[in-house]
């Protein structure tokens, strides 16, 4: 594979940059990633969603990355995709969405995809997963397991997503336990393995018996395992790194996404839109159930089946916020948007 | 109490790469060496360690690759300011760049896997005693052995040791290396015990930590064990505020140990007489013997 | 095989040691990609030569360069008068915050005044924040090094807040992020990729390294740098010049933040620079802590990050390889200074 990249490389560069690439059978299809595909969470999945693709389409499909691209410095690499003759560009972070409007703007040919942003152009569509649903489910695991009744959360940046994370599970947890307990520490990281183990040990002296992340490390569920607790892991299946400790984990599936852009791409048919899936599309997938009792790990399965089905949703019905208003439904914008807490939450937002 | 002692052991945790790094770089500097490359020898430290655990499946094999590590950057160091006479803060920036590239180059393979971690008794592992032993070890070393009278004599003027017959160079490079050692020691800490993996640039930092420590505490070992342990407190008290949902704003508690450290700084280095007495004069002078 | 003090540096020493380093360094390079198993050449060609062969990939470097070149020549006058400004990167960050205060704050004024007033707030905030550690080492003799290094942190903590909080985007879903920046608010760009900073951090060095060979002051600062008591007798201040250096250091740099912000960026995020406050204190040393070789340094170290890129891309040889080579760099430059002002003698002492 690397050959043939090399030598259409090659071929490319010396036909000039400028002019689009000649490859009349392999169409490119490249990746910006804003971390290191070892990171074993966040990039890690998006590059296991390129793997897929790979496997999927053979020849029909030439891939390329970046890895460890920061956000300020990105629109030079989407500008070096576009040239080198990708015909659609994946930006794996929110932070790479003006860059990538910029880029758009100037390569209208080339097709380009946002993760978790929201401004799209005629060119540029965007691209999420409701990992809120998998929360839901995780937050009824915890409140079945936890003998103290709290749950430590290390979350990462108050953002829409990590924010309707935290509700989803409280909900989820609530549905079991209506005075569960959820208490939260802002690591102010996605990935800082010391900083998330700290993190975690604090929160266990503090009454938190179950532990659950939105940073993307493996270092918590360590602290947990060696501790004798349980928790959940984030993006990937983590357990390898604690076997004895993680009960399920909430693993980002990019595959169906990635392959069916990339198809549309070759077809012609792609449009740029507003996607999110979630279970039901098979975007969120929950690891297989560990360390737990069998009635357990089958009411998780329970929920997954309906929230998937489209049976349950994690945001249904009415929800006290935790300033005491209610709400009647919560849309997907709202969801998109949240930065309000339900009620039992004991944390402040900053507003 | 017991949460009191739950705490105290996630400050010993927090505390002890700070610790050893920077009485590492304390008899290093009191040779009159400056060395800012702490970083790079402790991320060199930290791939060494988890390599050599992993590789082997024993742990102390790991803290003595860790060591090796770490003095394997301090060499390239003391070759480069010592024998070649460079710039002491250039090449300790050089060194923490290359040590940052190259643990990640040779890293790459220890990715996602799940390293071994030294035993631990109630949370306590071995490096932690044996860090607050080598508080006493150095201080020691320095004021009450001739070793110490000779490294400082180096460290305050090395044209008077030279005159007086002592080798300033080999004393210097001894001390550059026991730095290196030490910094190496404590990167592995955090791959073998604070959280058993290896991820590019997992120092986040800890090594300019360090640095700082060194002149907070006025070169003196007591001291280095006192700012260790009182940066360890405050960022683990950021963490425990938060989670008592104080509702203060979580930036401004991480920003706490950095203010903290500047405070204290000042507070430090306003003592004029403690530093005049303390501060090696010849730090970061190469010394060139003419004679 | 000792090591001789010369009787005065040598000149041609002077004009070669770069070039020997950077030899070496791509002979290193050379032996990293061929140990990989990729075509050394071939890797080399890419990193090196090829960035500089379309104009797309050439005004790329010079973008890249302009924030390098900038806070890299203010930085190598401090360096000189041995003040030892490792907070650049704080420096940039409180002057991006200062620059972006009118059009988050102002939003409506449209003016030629509006962009001008932006790079002068950004001058004001970077000086500002340089100032601190030059007082706390005035003052009270703490070392500048570690407290300009502690402030980088505080700064970016605060900058965290602000666009979390009373900056963020009413518009922006409650992400992190403030208002995109208006028309009037940005940077012109001269051709479709290089911006009006670049000519700006051009202009600086060229300037700087005038002050630093034909004025007074810039005597003052080399002085001050060689010997303490000699500029002491000299009527010179050190304290006026530690807080010179650090002001104008930290004013650069925070021009440098309020221009990546006013064009790249065009908003305030969290992160806002990929690191050129640190990166620039390798262009000071690699420019030999001279304002107009910072110009050097700065391009060839841009190179080296496009070229890093393009490895990236074309041969999926990984990014960890540009640091590596960055810093073996910085190694043989280093080492081979020595030959300016030593040399190696063989056999017994004179």
């Amino acid at each position: 594979m690397k050959k043939i990249l090399m030598t259409a490389a090659a071929a490319a560069m010396m036909l000039g940059a400028a002019s689009a690439s000649s490859q009349a059978e392999a169409l490119k299809a490249c990746w910006v990633y804003i971390g290191p595909i070892g990171d074993f969470g966040w990039t890690y999945q998006h590059h296991q969603g390129l793997e897929a693709v790979k496997k999927e389409l053979g020849d029909k499909v030439e891939t390329a990355y970046a890895e460890n691209i920061p956000e300020a410095d990105s629109e030079k690499t989407f500008e070096r995709f576009a040239r080198e003759g990708c015909k659609v560009i994946y930006g794996t972070s929110f932070g790479y969405m003006e860059p990538m409007l910029k880029v758009a703007k100037k390569f209208p040919d080339v097709k380009f995809e946002h993760a978790t942003g929201y401004k799209t152009a005629d060119n540029m569509g965007t691209y999420n997963a409701k990992f809120h649903e998998g929360r839901y489910v995780i937050g009824q695991i915890a409140a079945k397991m936890s003998k103290t009744g709290t749950a430590g959360y290390i979350a990462s940046f108050p953002i829409p997503e990590v924010v309707s994370g935290i509700n989803a599970f409280m909900l989820g947890a609530q549905s079991v336990n209506p005075d569960f307990k959820v208490k939260v520490i802002w690591a102010n990281t996605w990935f800082d393995p010391a900083k998330e183990a700290d993190a975690a040990k604090v929160l266990l002296s503090q009454g938190a018996d179950i532990m659950s992340q939105h940073t993307d490390s493996t270092a918590p569920l360590q602290v947990v395992q060696e501790a004798g607790k349980l928790g959940f892991g984030q993006a990937s299946d983590m357990i390898k790194f604690a076997p004895k400790a993680q009960m399920t984990a909430i693993v980002d599936n990019w595959a169906p996404h990635y392959i069916k852009s990339v198809k549309a791409v070759m077809d012609g048919t792609w449009k740029a839109g507003q996607v999110w899936s979630g279970m039901a599309e098979g975007e969120v997938v929950m690891a297989p159930y560990t360390n737990l009792p069998d009635d357990v790990a089958k009411m998780a399965a329970e929920t997954a089946e309906a929230i998937k089905t489209g049976k349950l949703n994690p945001f249904g019905g009415k929800i006290t916020k935790q300033d005491g208003t209610e709400v009647e439904t919560v849309d997907d914008g709202m969801i998109l948007g949240m930065n309000w807490y339900v009620k039992g939450v004991d944390d402040k937002l900053p507003q | 109490m017991e949460i009191f002692l739950t705490l105290l052991t996630i400050v010993m945790t927090a505390a002890t790469p700070l610790l050893l790094a920077a009485l590492g770089e304390t008899v290093t500097e009191r040779s009159g060496v400056l060395n800012l490359g702490v970083e790079g020898m402790m991320i060199m430290g930290a791939v060494g360690g988890f390599g050599g655990a992993y590789l082997s499946g024993n742990p102390w094999v790991g803290v003595f690759f860790s060591i090796v590590g770490g003095m394997f950057m301090a060499l390239l160091f003391g070759i480069l300011t010592l024998q070649l006479l460079a710039n002491q803060v250039a090449t300790g920036l050089a060194l923490t760049l290359l040590g940052l590239g190259l643990s990640a180059l040779l890293g790459e393979s220890f990715v996602g896997q799940p390293g071994v971690k030294l035993p631990t008794v109630s949370g306590i592992d071995p490096l932690i005693p044996f860090s607050i032993i080598m508080v006493g070890v150095v201080s020691w070393l320095l004021f009450r052995s001739k070793a110490g009278l000779i490294i400082r004599a180096v460290g305050n003027s090395h044209a008077s040791a030279h005159a007086l017959g002592y080798n300033v160079i080999a004393v210097r490079f001894c001390c550059v290396l026991f730095g290196g050692a030490m910094s190496g020691l404590a990167g592995g800490y955090l791959s073998l015990v604070y959280t058993p993996q290896w991820v590019e640039n997992m120092s986040a930092g800890k090594g300019w930590i360090a640095l700082a420590l060194v002149v907070f505490a006025s070169w003196l070992p007591l001291r280095v064990l006192a700012g260790a342990y009182l940066f360890g407190t405050i960022s683990i008290l950021s963490f425990v505020f938060q989670a008592m949902s104080l509702g203060i704003p979580s930036q401004l508690l991480s920003s706490l140990p950095y203010i903290g450290t500047i405070l204290a700084l000042v507070v430090i280095s306003g003592n004029k007489a403690l530093t005049r007495r303390n501060t090696p004069a010849s730090l970061g002078q190469p010394f060139v013997p003419d004679r | 095989m000792r090591l001789e003090k010369r009787a005065e540096r040598s000149v041609k020493m002077a004009i070669a040691s770069p070039f020997i380093a950077l030899a070496l360094t791509v002979v290193s390079a050379a032996l990293i990609f061929a140990m990989r198993g990729d075509n050394p050449f071939y890797a080399l060609y890419v990193y090196f030569i090829e960035p500089l062969t379309a104009l797309w990939t050439v005004e790329q470097v010079l973008v890249k360069a302009a924030p390098l070149v900038l806070i890299g020549a203010g930085l190598a006058v401090a360096y000189r008068a041995n003040v030892w400004n490792i907070g650049a990167e704080g420096q940039l960050t409180a002057g991006a915050i200062c620059a972006g205060a009118i059009p988050i704050l102002f939003p409506t004024w449209q003016s030629p005044l509006t962009l001008l007033s932006m790079l002068v707030m950004g001058i004001v905030g970077g000086m500002a924040w340089g100032a601190i550690p030059a007082y706390l080492r005035n003052r009270f003799h703490a070392n500048e090094i570690l407290t300009s290094l502690m402030l980088v942190y505080v700064v970016q903590l605060f900058l965290d807040w602000l666009v979390r909080g009373p900056w963020r985007d009413p518009q922006g879903f409650n992400f992190p992020k403030s208002i995109t920046f208006s028309d009037w608010q940005l940077l012109p760009y001269l051709t479709s990729g290089i911006h009006a900073g670049v000519i700006i951090s051009l202009l600086v060095a060229l300037a700087l390294g005038f002050v630093m060979t034909r004025t007074l002051k810039g005597f003052e600062i080399t002085v001050t740098g060689h010997s303490l008591r000699a500029a002491r007798f000299s009527g010179f201040s050190e304290k006026h010049t530690v807080m010179f250096c650090m002001l104008l250091s930290g004013g650069l740099a925070g021009l440098a933040g309020a221009i990546e912000i006013s064009s790249v960026v065009g908003q305030l995020q969290p992160q806002i620079s990929p690191g050129y406050g640190f990166a620039a204190i390798i262009v000071a040393f690699l420019g030999r802590l001279n304002p107009i070789g910072a110009i050097f340094a700065g391009l060839l170290l841009a190179l080296s990050y496009i070229g890093g890129e393009a490895v990236q891309t074309a041969l999926q040889i990984p990014d960890k390889i540009t640091r590596v080579i960055q810093g073996i760099l910085l190694f043989y430059v280093l080492a081979c200074d020595t030959l300016i002002l030593y040399r190696f003698t063989s056999g017994a002492k004179a």
